[in-house]
């Protein structure tokens, strides 16, 4: 049983770790534009493609960095202007709590399952 | 006349699949232990229409028949010939009909090599199949018919897709679809087997051959649909996470869970149910797989064209296939006996349920990721994208703990088994994996635990697995898997971690400067071919001492107008040199983009070194 | 008793789940600009055509008219269809057209001018794209309708045609 909360427990610290590793990767125009949808191509992320759009998007990220935005606030911008659908990473909000929240969950409940399954008599 | 031929052709099929449900529901009731000749005959006549159906349509398209509608919409004269027969699957009605042939195929072998079974089984096999084989043909004569006929005859068709024209892509699809059909045989027999009460050990032998099968079809078909993003969508990834790839990995991570659990039940004759549900689950994610993929439901780079009463239609049919499923499990769940049996924490098999605990924990993180955006969208009318980073963020803290337990997990003993005191070879492997990651790690300017971590248990599992060849416990076919996963892990991470790479927009003449190394754009040129035109770029690479010559192509298709970017690849046992360009507006300039990519590879080899540990699995088996 | 729940939750979810899907089919697929009112940047800085003075787009959008923001280009052949409803809504007073010229030869887009007609009370110039993003545009041409608090009211993706047109008109009568 103790094991059981200790695997537990290091893969919430490591879920943890992951997410500050992905935080701070260096701000830079590449690692913004892979996690935009070029909205006029079918499945490219602005990095990606070549099309008009993009390549202003990329021309526009490059000045908005310039101009001392963070990473955030480039991302809040767009989503103002052309709404969540245009960043791959939703954010957690009560629209999003269940795309996170359910595969964790179903996770737990797995564990559970087999917690209990080697603990009956 | 020869659309005649193909269409008449399924009308026999359909009938057969008639007669067959009726047949074989009748002798499941009164049943008298014998099997009657007629359900050889009828399955043989169905796989011959079947077979006769399928080659009349590769022969319109060999031949450009233009008055079938489909060879019409999809080839074109000029087309080399191995492209006019790949084109026969390369379109919505003509993969139908290849799956339709997968599915009597696959019965019919089933029926063969299954003497040694309960024929009241293997009669409720048959009628399950027949069912799907039903739903199929009816979804294929009156939805999606490759036989519609086209007046006046036109003189040329409209061709085929060219980023479709390329020998990988020619060949993914019939190796995926048998993977996805091979799961039909498995849900059929599954349930057949609930309702004769047969769900056993000896089932577990027969049925794991229809599993490997699968997964090793199933595998290689997902590495060629990637192999060939790689190359041709010219973007240097190969893993988009797009919808069409993940409905490809959902099937596969069940049957990975379901590969292990067989094992189970097969040695020690335990988790029926959780078996039986896997079965179930995997089929219907291959099912709602072609749904996703045909309906035109998801946003994507590879959709079909689509029609909202195809994507009605599957739905429909999935819906009543699974709620079957239920209804049988439900009622037969009872004559399980192993309910309320304890597993011992160390034994293998509960090594097993954890590796199936992971599997369908990767498979929740893609199948909601996937369902999602169109959930939120009808429920809520919000519109999400869910890319690359979430899949990332939520499946690779995972893979730290099941790297560790997948190390672990095939020595541990069946039944019940103590944990030894710590060996020093253990922790030696340990400490030299840390220590290596560590160096890896700290040379690359991503310092962070984490990946050092990931990094550890990769290397650790590697370890292990390499030093589990010496020992003589037989059991090649796992360790052969599982040192294909283990590269795999190591060769994507490494990957991940030192790939270079630089864009710019250059002309002819340009010389650029980038991490020591000078791209020199020489040339371009201009040539034909048979139904394409193409400019051909000359770069030279100067590396040090090294040069490279790359040659990447930009492709003017004129039926239907379509531009391509080829990518030049040089690749070697360490690292892929990776180079396409494309057309910008600016006249004179090409966007060029230059990838390093160490391992490549190694990806490709590793996924095969699984699969080669599935065929070998399959022809141990075959001895005994 | 307790598998009998299990059943019909089972059940319950599925046909839930199918049941969403099968709405999930009608809804439209590509990307579709949101209804919902924004208000305009106020720090968008673009040249005059003509003069080449920098101009702030909110300075020209009038109080007591609606305006309409129309992105273009002379390589653009889509924006040649919609051309004639421009030169139709420029007829009337009581609403002001402004044109984008979107990453464009400024020779060719005063040719494009002087040959089709102008419809346009201002011309200004976006060479690099990058000020239609900060409009919300993906591509031209796009037009938007902005009342008389500098709030998009409604936006045209694509080619205005006879609908849109009439659209507009019965949007300026209110």
């Amino acid at each position: 049983m103790k094991k059981i909360t200790l695997i537990v427990l290091i893969l919430i610290i490591s879920a943890f770790h992951s997410n500050i590793s992905f935080a701070d990767q260096k701000k830079n125009i590449d690692h913004i534009t892979k996690n935009l949808r070029c909205l006029i191509c079918q499945g490219q992320s602005v990095y990606d493609s070549q099309s008009d759009f993009a390549l202003s998007m990329k021309k526009l990220i490059r000045i908005k960095i310039k101009e001392g935005n963070t990473e955030d606030e480039i991302y809040n911008f767009l989503k103002e202007k052309y709404g969540e659908w245009i960043v791959y990473e939703p954010e957690v909000n009560k629209n999003t709590i269940f795309l996170w929240g359910l595969p964790l969950i179903l996770f737990i409940f797995g564990g559970l399952l087999i917690i209990r399954k080697v603990t009956i008599k | 006349m020869i659309n005649q031929i193909g269409a008449y052709s399924l009308y026999i099929c359909l009938f057969a699949s008639v007669y067959l449900i009726f047949k074989s529901y009748i002798s499941s009731k009164n049943f008298d232990k014998k099997i009657d000749q007629t359900f050889f005959a009828t399955l043989s006549v169905q796989l011959f229409m079947t077979i006769l159906s399928f080659f009349t349509l590769v022969f319109a398209f060999v031949f450009s028949d233009f008055s079938n509608i489909t060879v019409f919409n999809n080839s074109h004269t000029l087309k080399p010939l191995f492209y006019k027969i790949s084109g026969t699957w390369g379109n919505h009605e003509g993969s139908l009909l290849l799956w339709l042939l997968v599915l009597t195929f696959f019965l019919f072998i089933f029926f063969v090599t299954s003497k040694k079974m309960n024929a009241r089984y293997r009669i409720l096999t048959i009628l399950f199949q027949e069912i799907i084989i039903l739903g199929f043909l009816l979804f294929i004569l009156f939805t999606s018919n490759p036989f519609l006929n086209i007046l006046p005859i036109p003189d040329e068709g409209l061709g085929l897709n060219p980023i479709l024209q390329d020998p990988a892509l020619a060949i993914h699809p019939p190796l995926l679809y048998v993977g996805y059909v091979g799961t039909s045989i498995i849900f059929s027999a599954s349930l057949a087997a609930l309702i004769t009460k047969t769900v056993d050990n000896v089932w577990a032998s027969h049925i794991k051959n229809w599993i490997l099968v699968s997964w090793v079809f199933l595998s290689v078909g997902i590495l060629l649909g990637s192999i060939w993003a790689y190359y041709e969508l010219g973007w240097g990834g190969f893993w988009f996470w797009d919808p069409v790839e993940n409905v490809s990995l959902m099937p596969w991570f069940c049957l990975t869970a379901l590969l292990h659990s067989i094992i189970v039940l097969k040695n020690r004759n335990i988790f029926h149910s959780w078996t039986v549900i896997l079965s179930i689950t995997t089929f219907s994610l291959s099912m709602s797989g072609t749904f996703l993929v045909r309906s035109g439901i998801l946003n994507s780079i590879h959709t079909f064209a689509n029609d909202p009463s195809r994507g009605v239609f599957i739905l429909t049919f999935l819906l009543f296939l699974v709620l079957l499923a239920i209804f049988i499990f439900f009622f037969n769940q009872k004559n399980f006996p192993d309910t309320h049996q304890r597993s011992f924490l160390v034994s293998r098999e509960t090594s097993i349920l954890i590796n199936n605990w992971f599997m369908m924990f990767f498979l929740s993180v893609v199948l909601v990721g996937t369902a999602y955006p169109i959930f939120l969208e009808v429920v809520n009318d919000a519109k999400i994208s869910v890319g690359p980073p979430f899949y990332h963020k939520l499946i690779v803290p995972f893979l730290i703990p099941f790297l560790f337990f997948m190390a672990l997990g095939p020595n541990i003993k069946w039944i019940k088994d103590k944990i030894k005191k710590l060996n020093i070879s253990q922790i030696i492997f340990l400490i030299l994996s840390f220590l290596i990651s560590f160096f890896i790690v700290f040379n690359t300017n991503t310092n962070y635990l984490f990946s050092t971590l990931l990094f550890t248990f990769s290397f650790y599992l590697f370890f292990k697995v390499i030093n589990s060849f010496q020992k003589k416990n037989s059991n090649l076919s796992q360790k052969v898997s599982h040192l294909g996963f283990s590269i795999f892990m190591l060769s994507i991470l490494l990957n991940g971690i030192l790939s270079k790479e630089n864009s710019a927009n250059m002309k002819v003449g340009d010389e650029i400067n980038f991490l020591n190394k000078k791209l020199i754009f020489e040339n371009v040129k201009v040539e034909s071919d048979t139904n394409f035109k193409k400019l051909i770029g000359e770069f030279k690479l100067k590396d040090n001492e090294k040069i490279i010559h790359f040659r990447p192509e930009i492709r003017v298709y004129s039926q239907p107008e379509t531009i391509t970017s080829e990518a030049d690849i040089s690749s070697t046992l360490f690292s892929d040199d990776f180079l396409v360009f494309s057309l910008i507006k600016n006249d004179g300039f090409f966007n060029v983009r230059y990838q390093h990519k160490p391992l490549m590879i190694w990806i490709w080899i590793s996924v095969l070194l699984m699969s080669l540990g599935g065929v070998l699995s399959f022809f141990k088996l075959n001895e005994k | 008793m307790k598998n009998n729940k299990i059943f019909y939750f089972v059940v319950i979810l599925i046909v839930a789940i199918f049941f969403v899907l099968l709405l999930g089919l009608k809804e439209e697929k590509n990307y579709s600009p949101q209804s919902n009112l924004k208000k305009l940047n106020n720090s968008i800085l673009l040249k005059e055509l003509y003069s080449g003075k920098n101009i702030f787009l909110n300075d020209l959008l009038l109080e007591n008219e609606l305006n309409l923001i129309n992105i273009w280009a002379s390589w653009c052949s889509p924006c040649k269809a919609e051309h004639p409803y421009l030169i139709n809504l420029n007829e009337r007073s009581d609403l002001n057209l402004i044109g984008i010229n979107y990453k464009d030869n400024l020779d060719n887009s005063k040719k494009f001018l002087s040959d089709l007609g102008n419809p346009y009370d201002e011309v200004l110039v976006d060479s690099d794209g990058t000020k239609s993003i900060e409009l919300g545009a993906i591509g031209v041409p796009e037009t938007y309708l902005i009342n008389n608090e500098n709030k998009i009211i409604k936006k045209f993706i694509g080619p205005l045609d006879q609908d849109d047109y009439e659209d507009i008109i019965s949007l300026i009568k209110k």
